[in-house]
């Protein structure tokens, strides 16, 4: 049967759960039972800031970590890069765990773990060149391999005009750009955006994105996306992390988390990238008691791969209803349409109630949310 | 004014030019490594060591209350320890070293406190060492606030100079004490207030202009 097939996708999928399990055998970085807690300090009360973190993120892979402020994002970030210690559990980055390493081969380890950050942190006294320069001249690298390697740098990223240009210069993408190419300086292997595109506008953001997205490409370099902002994952991650006060509550392919989000946090942000709030002139329109002669108003929840494409023309035909389509947004996550369908249905609560079973039928979850005239 | 007269004020300017100079050169070779450990070593810092950062800021703030004249003179026998002397301009130099370091201390302190922690930071997931972040972020992001640091140092020690002349330290104050006060010369006193006022205008725009070349926050194309 045709219909029931094309309308099947819209069904959940199987609980991702396990796709960024710590288990995962190619993992570029692999968080192993991490909780933080920051003690009492001088009156101020212990923050348990992180527990019970398990997850591991693929080799070459573009993975989102999203939460709220204070949910653990930077704390997570500053574990990763070896900037502090877990209070258990270990953090394993590209083989090593970096947790357990101090002192010199800390710092050698650190050389392979990139980051860029949300204010660029640039030095204000050098240039484009030799900001880009810094992590070079840490590493110990020959002045003429440094120079060589910055003007690839440069180029790569899309400023070599900018070589000799102060910060104080440069708009908000070319100093970010600088940071990519600093970040990048010494061929890391995973490079940590920590909210690299929050002080951006959106076109210089979405420009960004896609040379993250390039530098994944042809470097194969793995990125680990640190944001509060649902559209950076949804431009650019294949994974995402949700992070809750400092619990992970979801985990897994973008697709699957955001087509069929089951945790609060992750149906908030959801509706923040697709927009859950009806046309202003419809919403005004809405009462709670039928009218003769007018529409009961019913949501319906679209999610899946081409799900909601005939779902209107199905829905008329095979009740012989002349459903109104009175707003709709439909988005794609990750190849997946995410989005929901406002639909007026004549002909009184019998009709009603018959459409409300169909799209339970077909697992389009529905609601009602009252009636116009 | 007679030649000797102005003889005598050139020669003062010379001693107050080599006792300053002098002492601002080693009161910054001592206070600038002090004012980067004062700012480096609370709790949690780059340098952490609190303790010892107390102790340091309890002697540096025990230094900075004692009026001058009165270090000046209850330091005369380590002067004569250092300099084999306690008396001429450079005896003086000591006391004046000893006054402006920990003043330079605390100047290069609060300007290497301004410096972004997040750069710090940066520099650190560089795996850069507590060396090479001082070296390579620290002093070269703060240097115009050292800078003007040492500006105000070189233009306090033009005043602090003034009262080594109590133990025969020469230089321009003491002049000015000598023949504008104790023997009523007026025109002395004027000379040496107007050359005085000629150098710290001197200095500090000399500072001022340094400062705001090295400073590439502001700039703009």
């Amino acid at each position: 049967m045709n219909a029931h097939q094309s309308l099947a996708v819209g069904q959940p999928i199987a609980p991702p759960a396990a796709i960024l399990s710590a288990a995962e055998p190619d993992a570029m970085v692999r968080l192993e039972g991490i909780s933080k807690i920051y003690p009492a300090y001088r009156g101020k009360p212990g923050v348990n800031a992180l527990q019970d973190i398990d997850f591991a993120i693929p080799r070459g892979s573009i993975t989102g970590v999203i939460g709220r402020s204070g949910a653990g994002k930077s704390s997570l970030v500053r574990l990763i890069n070896g900037l502090e210690k877990p209070t258990t559990g270990r953090v394993i980055v590209d083989g090593r765990d970096i947790s357990a390493l101090a002192g010199r081969e800390l710092r050698l380890a650190q050389r392979s773990i990139g980051m860029i950050f949300q204010h660029f942190n640039l030095l204000s006294s050098r240039t484009a060149a030799d900001n880009i320069a810094l992590p070079l001249e840490i590493a110990g690298w020959a002045k003429a391999d440094i120079k060589a390697r910055v003007a690839e740098l440069l180029a790569l990223v899309g400023i070599a005009d900018k070589h000799d240009r102060y910060p104080s210069e440069l708009s908000g993408g070319q100093k970010q750009r600088v940071g990519i190419a600093r970040a990048l300086a010494t061929r890391p292997s995973v490079l940590l955006s920590d909210e690299a595109t929050s002080a951006l506008d959106p076109q210089t953001t979405r420009a960004i994105l896609d040379l993250l997205a390039n530098i994944n490409r042809e470097l194969g370099v793995t990125i680990v996306l640190i944001t509060h902002e649902m559209s950076v994952v949804r431009q650019l991650a294949r994974e995402v992390v949700v992070l809750d006060a400092g619990h992970v509550v979801e985990s897994g392919h973008v697709a699957d988390i955001f087509t069929h989000p089951r945790h609060a946090i992750t149906q908030s942000f959801l509706a923040e990238a697709i927009g859950d709030s009806l046309p202003v002139s419809l919403a005004s329109r809405i009462v709670s008691e039928p009218a003769a002669g007018g529409q009961a108003v019913i949501r319906v929840q679209v999610r899946g791969a081409g799900a909601g494409d005939t779902l209107v023309a199905r829905l008329a035909r095979e009740l012989g209803l002349d459903v109104a389509l009175l707003s709709a947004r439909i988005d794609e996550i990750g190849g997946q349409h995410v989005g929901s369908l406002v639909l007026g249905i004549p002909g009184g609560e019998d009709a009603v109630t018959r459409t409300l079973a169909w799209l339970s039928q077909y697992q389009f979850p529905a609601e009602r949310l009252g009636y116009v005239a | 004014m007679s030649p000797e007269l102005i003889n005598l004020i050139v020669q003062a300017t010379f001693e107050s030019l080599y006792m300053v100079g002098i002492a601002a050169l080693l009161g910054t070779a001592f206070g600038l490594p002090l004012g980067v450990f004062l700012a480096t070593s609370r709790k949690g810092e780059l340098f952490a060591a609190p303790v010892i950062n107390r102790v340091l800021g309890a002697i540096v703030n025990a230094t900075r209350s004692t009026p001058f004249i009165i270090l000046v003179v209850a330091i005369i026998p380590f002067t004569r320890l250092v300099a084999g002397t306690s008396i001429g301009s450079t005896a003086a130099i000591v006391p004046l070293t000893i006054a402006s370091a920990p003043f330079i201390a605390r100047l290069v302190e609060a300007a290497i406190r301004e410096v972004d922690g997040g750069l710090i930071e940066t520099a650190s997931s560089f795996g850069a060492s507590p060396i090479q972040i001082v070296f390579k972020v620290l002093i070269p992001e703060a240097l115009p606030g050292l800078l003007l640091a040492l500006t105000l140092a070189v233009v306090s020690l033009l005043g602090y100079s003034a009262m080594v002349g109590a133990v025969g330290g020469g230089g321009l104050g003491d002049l000015g004490i000598r023949y504008g006060y104790q023997r009523f010369m007026p025109e002395m006193m004027l000379a040496v207030v107007i050359v005085l006022i000629a150098l710290v205008q001197l200095v500090q725009s000399a500072g001022d202009y340094l400062a705001r070349r090295v400073n590439r926050r502001l700039r703009h194309r």
